[in-house]
């Protein structure tokens, strides 16, 4: 039992003596979406300044936020924008932020490779399939176009706690997170894959890097926006903003807390250097030239209000 | 057909459902491990074990999830085996029939049946922000022990209970107090069990992820917890996140960190079987 009551006040001791240091730690978290890039940048980051100690989690944009607004993160990975909620909470907190864009995504429209009636799908056609009220009404192809076959139409979705569906029903629907409720849902994208590549029938949507990892077992569909032809995503169409609208920005979000220290401008400079290169071996798309070097005035101009 | 033959026949019937059942188990069980081996058993090497994660799957490892899965279960352990077994103690032993007592074993036998996302809210809300720990491993470790605390406690009480009156009474009769009885005679000879239950408890911990994910445990740390006060990963973790990445290799690496992971559950286990039979030698009265 002595043994036992010294294991106690040990414990006790560690909890009231040992503080934390912050000052020397780089806390991210946040999107899992932006994860894979900034996991990248930070494993760079290790040769660049070697010591540091840049940390990853991968709580969810808004999760992350969570942390972010209560000063506990000094940075925040974004797949989408911040929410006006979350931004009263950083007045209320008394937290400033800079937002800076990392790189782009294309959701992908897939389909099974043996479909062949589809080529493509205009928006309208797109927000009939997912929109609130076509649940239980459009169960079939030949619903969203006469000419397509008279057969069920099955439908696989990210989760409604996933940055990608809050953009893809903003994009498509027109009001984010507004979505008929009877479709197949995974927080896994590779169940998603999984899911469409065994269903002839089936159209899903998620991440572009998702479709391009599994292309021999998937069909892409283009989409008409209305502006010109038909366009399927790639690198290309992404980066030159033709793959509109399902292509979006990647975000991270950095405090002014963290703008006030030298490590964290100098790992930030470092990311908007080099989040192209690390952007595209993760499967990204980098953004143009320029784009990274407005971000880096953005950040410059961020950080002198800061200091 | 006479009513013994049918009965015999009930009998073999009944026979047949129950060896269906067991060896269903088993084979999904079966399946499962090796197609795991099949997949991982490859990228197991000592690299893979010592290297830090990494945009490459195959230059990534995990080195700080399972050194973080060691640390938070050497301190879950030694919070929750005083914590638990004192309870079970208080409750078998001197716990009096009252209506605060029957309150508290309700309340025990409920709390197991929480689901451990559950107790990840708690600990966020308590260790992580009220006591200022932060997303440290000592919030994670005292986290899981509240989640496995139900296990260890009823696990307690259980093998206390399998003592024989007969010890504690010849106990009593030669003089002990209450306490020399348990010191010297119950807890000796309940020992093995509330090991094993403590192990087992344990070992379900090491497997759990949601609430570690809620206390902020994170998927990129690219340094070894020096100090209870770090942050951490945890081999579940790194697996989850490496299952979801959209290139096959790192799914590969899923499994190759999921047979590590297995290979602790089965090492703890196996301690708690060895534990139970060397204590059951050991005791004779």
């Amino acid at each position: 039992m002595v043994k036992q009551l010294s294991i106690f006040s040990f414990l006790a001791l560690l909890m009231f003596s040992c503080g934390q240091s912050p000052q020397k730690d780089i806390k991210i978290d946040g999107s899992s979406t932006v994860y894979p890039i900034t996991e990248a940048v930070a494993e760079e980051y290790r040769s660049e300044a070697p010591g540091s100690r840049v940390t990853v989690g991968v709580s969810g944009t808004g999760g992350g936020f969570k942390q972010f607004l209560r000063g506990e993160t000094v940075i925040n990975n974004a797949s989408r924008s911040i929410k006006p909620s979350e931004v009263q909470l950083a007045e209320e907190n008394n937290i400033g932020y800079v937002q800076l864009s990392v790189a782009y995504d294309g959701i992908a429209v897939v389909l099974h490779p043996d479909n062949d009636w589809v080529d493509h799908f205009t928006v309208e056609e797109l927000k009939k399939i997912w929109e609130p009220d076509a649940q239980n009404t459009i169960t079939k192809w030949s619903q969203i176009r006469p000419e397509w076959p008279d057969e069920e139409i099955h439908l696989f979705g990210p989760g409604i706690a996933s940055g990608t569906y809050d953009y893809f029903t903003d994009a498509i629907v027109g009001e984010s997170g507004a979505s008929r409720g009877d479709y197949t849902a995974s927080e896994d994208d590779n169940v998603l894959v999984q899911g469409v590549s065994t269903d002839k029938s089936a159209v899903g949507f998620f991440g572009l890097a998702y479709y391009e990892e599994n292309a021999d077992k998937l069909r892409l569909a283009a989409v008409d926006n209305g502006e010109g032809a038909p366009v399927k995503p790639s690198l290309e169409t992404v980066k030159d903003g033709t793959y509109a609208p399902l292509s979006r920005p990647l975000f991270i979000y950095v405090s002014s807390e963290g703008a006030k220290r030298k490590s964290v401008q100098d790992f930030v400079n470092f990311y908007l250097d080099n989040a192209g290169s690390l952007a595209t071996s993760v499967g990204y798309i980098p953004m143009p030239e320029e784009e990274y070097a407005n971000q880096q005035e953005k950040f410059d101009t961020f950080v002198k209000e800061h200091n | 057909m006479n009513n013994a033959k049918k009965n015999r026949l009930k009998d073999k019937a009944f026979e047949w459902v129950g060896i269906f059942a067991s060896v269903i188990g088993i084979l999904i069980l079966a399946i499962f491990i090796g197609f795991i081996l099949y997949m991982g058993l490859s990228r197991l090497d000592w690299d893979f074990m010592a290297s830090l994660p990494s945009r490459f799957a195959e230059k990534s490892g995990i080195y700080t999830a399972w050194i973080g899965t060691l640390w938070v279960l050497g301190l879950t352990t030694l919070i929750s085996f005083p914590v638990g077994v004192g309870a079970g103690i208080y409750l078998e032993e001197y716990a009096k029939n009252s209506k605060l007592n029957t309150l508290l074993e309700v309340n025990i036998a409920n709390l197991a049946g929480v689901p451990s996302v559950i107790y990840g809210l708690l600990g966020l809300g308590i260790f992580v922000r009220m006591m200022n720990m932060g997303s440290s491993i000592l919030a994670g470790a005292l986290t899981l022990s509240l989640l496995i605390l139900p296990i260890i406690i009823v696990a307690t009480r259980e093998s206390i209970r399998a003592v024989p009156g007969s010890i504690r009474e010849a106990s009593q009769g030669l003089g002990a107090t209450k306490w020399q009885t348990i010191w010297n005679q119950i807890l000796p000879a309940s020992f093995g069990g509330i090991l094993t239950g403590v192990i087992l408890a344990v070992s379900r911990a090491v497997g759990e992820t949601a609430p570690l994910i809620v206390v902020g445990a994170l998927a990129y740390v690219p340094f070894a917890p020096r100090g209870p006060m770090d942050e951490f990963t945890v081999l579940p973790i790194q697996i989850f996140n490496w299952v979801t990445r959209p290139q096959h290799e790192f799914v590969i690496n899923a499994a190759a960190a999921i047979i590590v992971l297995l290979g602790i559950t089965l090492a703890l286990n196996g301690v708690a079987v060895y534990l139970r039979h060397r204590w059951q030698n050991k005791m004779n009265w």
